[in-house]
């Protein structure tokens, strides 16, 4: 009995130690540049990119894979400070960035399934199982997730109206 | 008085002499009234009416949301026609929330006027009664007058400079508002500075409307903490920052607000509305509209009811001589321009500015010549030429490094500039741009917040569930264990004993 507990707690130890050794010697050091544009990107893994998430789009962004403009959601905005950050000298004035869009549920057809809320990356879906299900709209980066898995095709993307407050002048037509 | 000169400035004509000499005339009421929800700087206010119902003038149709709002009021009486988008009077041509009202031509107030002592009361209740008033800034920033008001909360405010240069072109409703209710606009200066504890009043009017300087000086004349002071007629005289500069030869910090140097600016209009807010507790449900430029019959200045189509106004002062090649709203050098004469007049707007083919004689932008003219006529010190080029190859922070948010936006730039270069509409265009990019930043950063959210909360439902199996586990052990206890209650202690420590080991599980 004595020597079962201490040969078992003795090669716990031992293994435990040898693991411990081999983590710190054989790290595999991760390139701090990698991490840092992880940080930078959404965090949704909504797979616009056509990378599987977010972490695999930064890492083809560090090693020149994929151009600044990778990422649709971040648009223009985050294109810049993308460039910005791995010194790139891009030309984004003539970049457009997509027309904003947002999903919108057809009430007249929406079962309650509950999909589209399972899949939706920043919660902005809300119902209930056989309740029409809603979508709130300043929390919805129109990644299109829902739509794909929806049965019923109820779920629509709507690109957003600009209204007066978010109008401004555009550039004059006129070259100056 | 001594005056202080600010730099740059410009000289355009004044075009003021066809309406000056014209009295204040009141519109009658039109049948439909187009009262838009966001008619300031701020939330847009949300409607209490449906369509349908009867209301009295002066009645609450919209009240303010959040804390820069501003409510909005009936008109006029009559029943609420509908409630739907309309075109805003903004050069977008978007449309707005708008409340259509079909009058009854009654015209009832809704309150019975009980004038009260607005010296009894205190700041905060004068604030209150601005704010329900829906007063907005009535020079075209249309900025909520009581947030204004409050600042004296978290400044000392000693001195309110009242804004009456009217300094744009063509308009005169401040000047024939100032000689004809000198006595109301004087006694709504006192209620402001009453109401912001300022020591001195310094009402700033430039030297091209002595009457009205003189009609100020002799309603002001009791009281020696009010002084009128001529300024010299220069564009851009009525902005806030060039206009403090001018009369107390103080400089407002680069992107501060005045109220940091112990200032505040009110427009003469907005001191008009107060006093009749306060006074009379009726609401800003009018104003002075000056319908002037080169393609109008007959240039007036009228008052008319917030709603009240352009296209009304323009057929009460005769029409148009000719087909208007550009429709303004506010001054020629800072107004909007109008998509069309269907949209309604708003609490900002002073004037409708019609203006003729020959007078706007649009021509093609020339290359910049790097004169810099601009340079000299910017009343902000800054280089419009190098901002606008930047802006136009897209380099919004290089156009940022150069002042872009210490531009007024005044025109002075591009009335000087010898090649045409829209250079005000280049600003606008960078700093709607800067505007986008901070918002998709915002969003991004909401994003991001909203998937770790998610992620902590799949996190959070997982070990919720893998407890409730747990505790599923050890309730059904636990029951097993009771069935076999009471089937053989003969048996040993020993296995009883061994049952409960298994419970209790699966219950730190558990745990």
């Amino acid at each position: 009995m004595i020597a079962a507990i201490a040969s078992l707690t003795s090669l716990g130890l031992g293994l435990g130690v040898l693991l411990g050794i081999a983590a710190k010697k054989l790290k595999v050091e991760t390139n701090p540049l990698v991490d840092e544009i992880s940080e930078m990107l959404p965090g949704t893994q909504c797979g616009q990119c056509g990378f599987p998430g977010c972490g695999h789009a930064a890492e083809a962004l560090v090693s020149g894979d994929a151009p600044v403009t990778v990422c649709p959601p971040g648009g223009r905005s985050l294109a810049e400070e993308l460039a910005k950050r791995l010194g790139i000298t891009v030309d984004l004035s003539n970049m457009k960035d997509d027309a904003p869009i947002f999903a919108k549920v057809r009430e007249a057809t929406c079962i309650g399934c509950t999909r589209c809320y399972k899949v939706c990356p920043t919660d902005a879906i809300v119902g209930a199982p056989k309740q029409i299900h809603a979508v709130i709209r300043d929390a919805c980066t129109g990644c299109k997730a829902c739509i794909d898995v929806c049965p019923t095709e109820c779920l629509v993307a709507i690109p957003i109206q600009q209204t007066v407050q978010t109008w401004h002048w555009p550039k004059p037509a006129i070259a100056a | 008085m001594r005056l202080f000169k600010f730099r740059g400035g410009v000289h355009p004509d004044g075009h003021k002499q066809a309406s000056a000499n014209k009295a204040i005339e009141s519109l009658p009421i039109p049948e439909y009234l187009y009262v838009p929800v966001q008619q300031h700087i701020g939330a847009p206010a949300e409607p209490e009416v449906c369509v349908g119902e009867n209301i009295l003038k002066g009645q609450l149709l919209a009240h303010s949301q959040g804390n820069v709002s501003a409510p909005v009021h009936a008109p006029t009486s009559g029943v609420v026609h509908a409630i739907e988008n309309h075109t805003a009077p903004h050069p977008s041509g978007l449309p707005v929330k708008t409340i259509v009202i079909k009058s009854d031509g009654e015209d009832r107030w809704i309150n019975t006027v009980t004038p009260i002592d607005p010296f009894q009361l205190s700041a905060e209740e004068i604030s209150i009664r601005v704010g329900a008033a829906g007063v907005v800034g009535m020079g075209g920033a249309t900025f909520p007058s009581a947030v204004k008001l409050n600042l004296r909360n978290r400044y000392s405010i000693h001195t309110l400079v009242i804004n009456a240069a009217e300094c744009e072109p063509y308009l005169t409703c401040d000047d024939r508002l100032m000689r004809e209710r000198g006595q109301q606009v004087v006694d709504g200066i006192r209620i402001i500075q009453h109401a912001l504890g300022a020591e001195k009043v310094i009402v700033g009017i430039e030297d091209n409307k002595s009457i009205a300087l003189a009609e100020m000086t002799a309603s002001a004349a009791n009281y020696d903490d009010i002084t009128i002071t001529k300024v010299p007629t220069r564009y851009p005289m009525g902005s806030e920052k060039h206009l403090i500069q001018t009369v107390t030869g103080k400089e407002v910090p680069a992107r501060a607000l005045s109220a940091d140097i112990g200032i505040i600016v009110h427009n003469v209009a907005t001191a008009h509305a107060v006093h009749r807010a306060v006074r009379y507790g009726r609401p800003l449900v009018s104003r002075i509209v000056t319908v002037s430029g080169d393609a109008i019959r007959e240039p007036r200045n009228l008052e008319v009811l917030i709603g009240t189509r352009v296209s009304e106004l323009v057929a009460y002062c005769g029409g148009y001589k000719e087909s208007p090649s550009r429709l303004l709203m506010g001054g020629p050098m800072m107004g909007q321009t109008l998509p069309r004469d269907e949209v309604p007049i708003v609490k900002g707007a002073s004037g409708i500015i019609a203006l003729s083919t020959q007078q706007v004689a649009e021509q093609l932008a020339r290359p910049c010549i790097r004169c810099a003219s601009c340079v000299t006529a910017c009343p902000c010190g800054l280089l419009p030429l190098e901002m606008a080029s930047r802006s136009k190859k897209g380099d919004f922070q290089g156009a940022l490094d150069y002042g872009l948010m210490d531009c007024v936006a005044c025109g002075s730039c591009a009335y000087v500039c010898p090649s045409n270069i829209p250079l005000v509409q280049y600003f606008n265009y960078a700093k709607g741009e800067l505007t986008n990019k901070q918002r998709t930043q915002h969003k991004a950063t909401e994003t991001k917040r909203l998937a770790e959210q998610r992620i902590a909360r799949l996190e959070r439902e997982k070990q919720a569930k893998a407890e409730a199996a747990a505790k599923r586990k050890a309730q059904k052990a636990a029951e097993r264990a009771a069935k076999a206890a009471a089937k053989e209650p003969a048996k040993g202690k020993s296995e009883i004993a061994q049952n409960t420590s298994g419970q209790t080991a699966e219950k730190e599980i558990s745990a």
